[in-house]
């Protein structure tokens, strides 16, 4: 295994951490401030792509794509929050899984009602598409330096929306006390809605984004909703600098240890039966993170603080 | 999707109503995915199924079709209601292999007839056969078997292997190495609904391999292609196929072009069966026919060929009516082997675009009269 490919797979895992950024960003808001867990956080991320890749199809324009599917997910957060959610908030947790859940279903069989039972395209626009060589010789796609490169950036936006400005301030307050904010004066539902619809907006972002060079299709958020609560564990639910660090850890895991466990295997192993266990064990590694990291520090590596 | 079904079982009651006087018309039980991810190959196999017996008019049996949402305990649901409620005689419809496993052997148990209409595997194949279980479309290593020989033919010497880590991904590969037997540059396999390949492409990059030989069904296949396409390696891509079907092609787009793929069918072969399908599949839905389609068409003509032949109360006959397999295959020559698996002539395919249509060509034959490896271990 050379350092090219070494190097290779730590963008690639950097790749990965900063889409599930996205989807763990909503998420671990949604949950932090109104203490609600919505399952069908994948079911926006579907939207987005769906939404994307429909605008690309019609106008042929990526960047167009991208504004409807961030418009598309957070219509559709806004909607389910005024509509849905916020019958749920002094519901128990069970009965608000049972009812995002049934979220899921609606919108999967909604979406396969008017697009159809077969995937849809979405491509990468031509200025984004082939390989750059990065110094070193590395041949790496262009496509997924830039959505590296937006993650950060929405990264970076959000810190300085959380920590520098009067709505980061209402949130962060709503999240430590949400009778007193009220008290004061501020109009609560106004501000879950708001919460709501970014962190939709930002699965519809990652769904598009991730659309374009994988399949857009119905039941496409459910797997990535579950590491992005895998992410918010690791990081500490309700915090976006978890969601951050939770999100490049598990992605880097997965991706390294993709490629490390089955070379490790073949020293002592034949290839076949090397690269079955490995990548079986290698599946699990990002669980196994999981449970290490909550042994260690219960509320997950940022949540002690909240 | 249940009203689909519903228009669908209206339609079969209509039909039923002329021959309603004889009461003991025999019933076909259709357990397919309808809804959920791979819902595309189970409409594409009821809408071919349907077509042939909508050509067939009166002589057409009652059919009972129901969604399995692709989950086996929802399947064997099914398959009991089925079997006790409607009274069915003959099961067919389901498209994934661990679904066939939970209700092919139970079913065939209890006497019925199971006909496939894609899911084929080695266990069903060899020492769990049946007299009573026909699979119509392949046996699942088949498709794996022609791409590994086209390899060797090919000329390569140092092929990457990759699927995923489940029953039919490890089956795959090994059907693979069943006809190449050289070097490999890398076998890998990758998480069942993996969506980002990146990892894998990065390794086949570093292992100096000089062609790529995949089996990722579904949405896999399409992600795994689009990104490799972007990756801005060129190495020849093999693949059966799964992946590059009528259906998802349009997904993939450009990235699919000038991929070498195998398959038992292809629209282009050259019959009267095959033209009056192809023709008739696009006039009846508006869409070129997938290969699940062509299978379903195929097992509903096999299906209409044995009753005709014989009475299915008396089964021994009825068995050695389907055995004679006496159906106009849209694939050309067709015929049971002693397990009850098809031999057929193997394809090689390549994607081409027509006009604003990605679609396959048959380029030439990988395997003639391919049987299958579990013959021996079949004792029926």
């Amino acid at each position: 295994m050379t350092t090219l490919l070494f190097i290779e797979q730590v963008l690639n895992g950097l790749q990965f951490g900063v889409m599930l950024f996205l989807m763990a960003a909503g998420l671990t808001l949604v949950f932090g401030v109104m203490g609600l867990i919505n399952l069908a956080h994948g079911s926006l991320y579907m939207i987005g792509a769906f939404a994307a890749a429909a605008v690309a199809g019609a106008t042929g324009s990526f960047v167009l794509a991208l504004v409807a599917a961030l418009t598309a997910a957070a219509a559709a957060g806004a909607l389910v929050e005024l509509l849905v959610m916020r019958r749920l908030y002094d519901r128990d947790h069970l009965d608000q899984v049972l009812a995002t859940f049934a979220l899921i279903l609606i919108f999967s069989e909604t979406t396969r009602w008017v697009f159809g039972s077969f995937p849809l395209f979405l491509d990468i626009p031509d200025w984004l598409s082939g390989p750059v060589t990065l110094p070193g010789g590395i041949e790496y796609s262009l496509y997924r330096l830039a959505i590296i490169g937006m993650g950060l950036a929405v990264a970076a936006a959000l810190f300085w929306l959380i920590s520098r400005t009067r709505l980061g301030i209402r949130i962060r307050a709503g999240e430590s006390d949400r009778e007193m904010i009220a008290a004061l004066g501020i109009d609560i539902s106004r501000l879950y809605t708001i919460v709501f619809a970014l962190g939709a907006a930002l699965a519809g972002l990652a769904g598009a984004m991730v659309g374009a060079i994988q399949s857009v299709q119905v039941g496409m958020g459910e797997p990535v909703l579950i590491l992005a609560f895998v992410v918010i564990v690791i990081g500490g639910i309700g915090s976006i600098r978890g969601a951050l660090v939770g999100a490049l850890l598990v992605g880097l895991t997965d991706t390294l240890g993709g490629l490390l466990l089955p070379e490790l295997f073949k020293l002592f192993m034949d290839t076949s039966s090397a690269s079955s266990t490995g990548s079986a064990l290698a599946s699990m590694l990002i669980y196994i993170l999981m449970a290490g990291v909550l042994i260690w520090r219960p509320r997950g590596l940022f949540g002690g603080t909240a | 999707m249940t009203l689909k079904s519903l228009v669908a079982a209206a339609c079969m009651g209509l039909m039923a109503t002329g021959a309603m006087a004889q009461d003991d018309k025999i019933k076909v039980g259709m357990i397919t995915t309808l809804s959920g991810g791979g819902a595309g190959l189970g409409i594409d196999t009821r809408d071919g199924f349907m077509l042939a017996m909508k050509m067939a008019g009166d002589a057409a049996p009652e059919v009972v079709i129901e969604d399995d949402q692709r989950k086996p305990d929802i399947a064997v649901q099914l398959a009991d209601k089925m079997i006790q409620s409607d009274k069915v005689d003959v099961l067919t419809g389901i498209v994934w292999s661990n679904l066939a496993m939970a209700v092919v052997p139970a079913a065939t148990a209890q006497g019925k007839f199971y006909l496939s209409t894609n899911a084929a595997p080695s266990a069903l194949a060899g020492k769990g056969c049946h007299p009573n279980y026909f699979s119509v479309s392949y046996q699942n290593d088949n498709l794996h078997e022609a791409a590994g020989a086209y390899v060797k033919t090919a000329g390569y010497t140092n092929p990457f292997i990759l699927a995923p880590n489940y029953p039919a991904g490890q089956d795959s590969l090994t059907g693979f190495k069943r006809l190449y037997d050289g070097e490999l540059a890398g076998e890998v396999y990758t998480q069942l609904g993996q969506t980002d390949y990146a990892a894998e492409i990065a390794q086949i990059r570093a292992s100096g391999a000089d062609s790529v030989f995949f089996f990722l069904p579904g949405g896999m296949g399409i992600s795994f292609l689009k990104q490799y396409a972007e990756s801005g390696l060129d190495i020849p891509v093999v693949g059966p196929a799964f992946s590059f079907d009528q259906g998802i092609l349009q997904a993939v787009g450009d990235a699919a072009l000038g991929v070498i793929n195998t398959s038992q069918w292809n629209k282009d072969i050259d019959n009267a069966a095959n033209a009056a399908f192809v023709a008739g599949f696009q006039a009846e839905y508006g869409r070129l026919p997938s290969l699940y389609a062509a299978q379903g068409y195929d097992t509903a003509n096999l299906l209409l060929s044995a009753l005709a032949r014989a009475d299915i109360s008396d089964a021994e006959a009825f068995r050695a009516a389907l055995k004679a397999a006496d159906f106009d295959s849209v694939r050309g020559d067709f015929s049971f082997s002693a397990n009850n698996h098809p031999v057929q002539d193997i394809y090689v395919r390549e994607v081409i675009k027509e006009g604003d249509v990605y679609t396959n060509k048959i380029v030439g034959v990988a395997l003639e009269d391919h049987s299958n490896v579990y013959v021996d271990a079949c004792k029926m």
